[in-house]
């Protein structure tokens, strides 16, 4: 096992109960979608907590992400409320999109989570203005913009990093190589393995790391902010991960090769860290029940909020076009 | 022949006869090949309108790309002045967004800026249209953002008897047409012929006849046409639905001389209300018919918002019979 520079227990405890979160409330989500009690479709984040939380970790309150059609995580990563998140999967007035955006499009201004996009691609440039305001303004912020390994082939992937490149912006870019764009496996479409080779084409910093590992990603995340608050410009971060389950609402996935996705579910990156943290006596197994049983509760409330919050009436459709 | 007329034969969905029609013109034309994002033998395609074809014709000719919409409507049009006749398929047609340079200021106007040197014979197919509950980002309807353009056509069939004969046409024209598939309209079955047909461009299709109002609609639109007129007669009123069938071009004369024939009209689209396709027919029938009009024309269309998730805002905004019924009794 590598080691790290300690924690402390505190933030490991945070580390592993927001990771367990959204593992929780993604497997409700499932759930509750198989029972047909939300509309449209799922992307879930299973899988691949160790990168939202191992990101989000190193950010403050008024830092800002952007986020995908994937995005449940990064909202709970983020300190977005459950309930929130839930009651606008379920298209509530409760929700945090007023039941406007649904499960691929949720934002919380309050804690600095700018938004879901469903384009792929489009929150790069975007995370690139954030960070052009937070130069402008002379703070010391910085901005997370997560997209997949497919979005990593748009034009606005090119446009928006080397224009924060140029301009050295305090964002930091996290590939959430999944190894796959829906069906597409990233080798189909793309000659190198690593994304992040492709920074040094706009003159940064591109690190490669086990996405499922989630100090691993604390620690290259720790440094690229660190290096973007100090007014040295962007990174792009690639983190290695896996679905694990298919792309969106039912899909089986079966153009994963059964040993790849038997050795990649291995890896998962909860349990690993649960492991990890018993190991090196981080936290005691009855620490760890506790964060368990309070996840559980909070996620049931969620679902209640949700179940009980009343939908928004028709003509809300009407509201919110212009400012 | 009219879809009304094709009772008789088989029924296949909208989406078998896209592919029927996709996979016979590349049986006859070599030079007919698909692109686009998740097309291949993974996913045939986010609706499955390409199941098999990657599995009959190769990898070659059925090409899975990255999720780059502009690189891909731009290979389209660069095989297209080329030699190839290229069929680009965007997942879904708000992401043809992605690609508007490509298809505006490219596609659309390579042959005219060129002196007519060269064509640029290509489909771009998109899935689109709201009634999914997948929000602002999936569900527009941007057909007149095309008829805007001079040097796109834009094809628009409502039933699987169209969607083959009008993809067809489209895969054999050398102008770069924008194909839209309405995505509650994959499983939906109708008759199509065994035998070989196509549907002409600028043809519309009297889908129902009638005499009191002229319904002019498009799509998914035609159906809930259709229902309403269905109801309407019930009450004695006879409704004429128009599918135009391609916007552009529009076949203006059979809309019009319906209009002349009824003296009413009301015009069912997706899309927002405001410069939307029923702006454009109604501009067409005020200066062409206006003497026969007993009343004013009437839009019946998305109000101008994105489109939302929740599926109590979402029925608000898509037009149905409801509000179709009250348009019609508006003019009556
Ligand atoms: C611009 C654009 N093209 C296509 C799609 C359809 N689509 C939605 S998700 C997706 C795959 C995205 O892959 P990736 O960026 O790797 O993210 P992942 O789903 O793996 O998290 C595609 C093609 C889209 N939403 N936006
Ligand atoms: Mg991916």
């Amino acid at each position: 096992m590598e080691t790290y520079p300690l924690l402390e227990k505190e933030k490991l405890k945070e580390l592993y109960r927001k990771m367990l979160e959204i593992r929780r409330f993604e497997d409700t989500v499932f759930e509750l979608f198989g029972k047909n009690l939300i509309p449209g479709t799922i992307h879930l984040y299973a899988g691949e907590e160790a990168v939202a939380v191992g990101v989000c970790a190193n950010l403050r309150k008024d830092d800002y992400i952007t986020s995908t059609h994937r995005g449940h995580g990064h909202c709970i990563a983020k300190g977005a409320q459950l309930k929130r998140i839930m009651a606008e999967i379920f298209g509530k007035k409760t929700g945090y999109c007023k039941g406007k955006g649904g499960s691929m499009h949720i934002a919380d201004f309050s804690v600095g989570m700018l938004g879901a996009t469903a384009v792929v691609g489009a929150g790069i440039p975007i995370a690139t203005g954030a960070g052009l305001s937070i130069k402008l303004r002379g703070t010391d912020q910085a901005a997370a913009c997560f997209f997949g390994d497919g979005a990593s082939n748009q034009g606005t992937f090119h446009e928006g990093i080397n224009l924060a490149a140029t301009w050295s912006l305090p964002v930091i870019y996290v590939c959430e190589n999944n190894l796959y764009a829906m069906g597409t496996s990233q080798s189909a479409v793309m000659r190198i393995k690593d994304v992040a080779d492709r920074a040094s084409s706009y003159g940064i910093p591109g690190v490669t790391v086990d996405g499922n590992d989630v100090l691993a990603v604390y620690n290259a995340a720790n440094e690229a902010i660190k290096r973007a608050r100090a007014g040295k410009g962007p990174t792009l971060l690639e983190c290695k991960t896996y679905r694990r389950r298919g792309h969106s609402r039912f899909d089986p996935a079966t153009y994963r090769p059964e040993e790849e996705a038997e050795a990649w579910l291995k890896r998962d990156p909860l349990p690993r860290f649960r492991t990890q943290l018993l190991e090196t006596a981080a936290l005691t197994l009855e620490e760890i029940t506790r964060v368990e049983e309070a996840v559980s509760a909070a996620v049931e409330a969620a679902v209640q909020f949700a179940m009980e919050s009343p939908y928004p009436t028709p003509e809300e459709a009407l509201d919110d076009v212009y400012a | 022949m009219s879809t009304l007329e094709a009772d008789a034969m088989r029924e296949i969905t909208y989406c078998d006869a896209l592919r029927e029609a996709l996979r016979e013109e590349m049986l006859r034309d070599d030079r007919v090949f698909l692109l686009g994002e998740d097309v291949g033998k993974h996913w045939h395609g986010a609706f499955k309108v390409s199941r098999g074809l990657a599995e009959e014709f190769g990898e070659e000719r059925v090409r899975d790309t990255p999720i780059s919409e502009s690189a891909i409507v731009g290979a389209a049009i660069g095989a297209a002045i080329t030699g190839m006749r290229p069929i680009a398929e965007i997942m879904f047609g708000d992401l043809s967004t992605l690609a508007m340079d490509q298809i505006a200021n490219q596609a659309a106007k390579i042959r005219y800026m060129f002196g007519g040197q060269t064509a640029v014979p290509m489909v771009v197919r998109m899935p689109f249209g709201a009634g999914a509950s997948v929000a602002a980002h999936h569900s527009q309807s941007l057909e007149a953002w095309f008829m805007h353009v001079p040097g796109l056509l834009v094809a628009v069939p409502s039933t699987p008897y169209d969607a083959k004969g009008l993809l067809k046409t489209a895969i054999r024209n050398d102008n770069p047409v924008m194909f839209f598939e309405h995505k509650l309209l994959y499983g939906m079955k109708g008759s199509v012929p065994e035998d070989e047909y196509l549907v002409p461009f600028g043809e519309a299709d009297v889908k129902r006849s009638g005499k009191d109002v002229t319904i002019v609609a498009t799509l998914f639109m035609v159906h809930k046409a259709l229902a309403a007129a269905e109801a309407l007669a019930k009450d004695g009123v006879s409704v004429e639905v128009i599918d135009p069938r391609t916007l552009t071009p529009l076949d203006t004369e059979t809309i019009v001389n319906s209009v002349k024939k009824t003296g009413r009209v009301v015009i069912v689209t997706e899309g927002c209300r405001t410069a939307g396709v029923g702006a454009e027919v109604a501009a067409i029938l005020a200066e062409e018919a206006i003497d026969y009009l007993d009343a004013p024309i009437k839009r019946v269309a998305e109000p101008d918002t994105p489109i939302p998730f929740s599926p109590v805002l979402e029925n608000f905004v898509i037009p149905d019979e409801k509000k179709i019924i009250k348009a019609v009794k508006d003019v009556l």
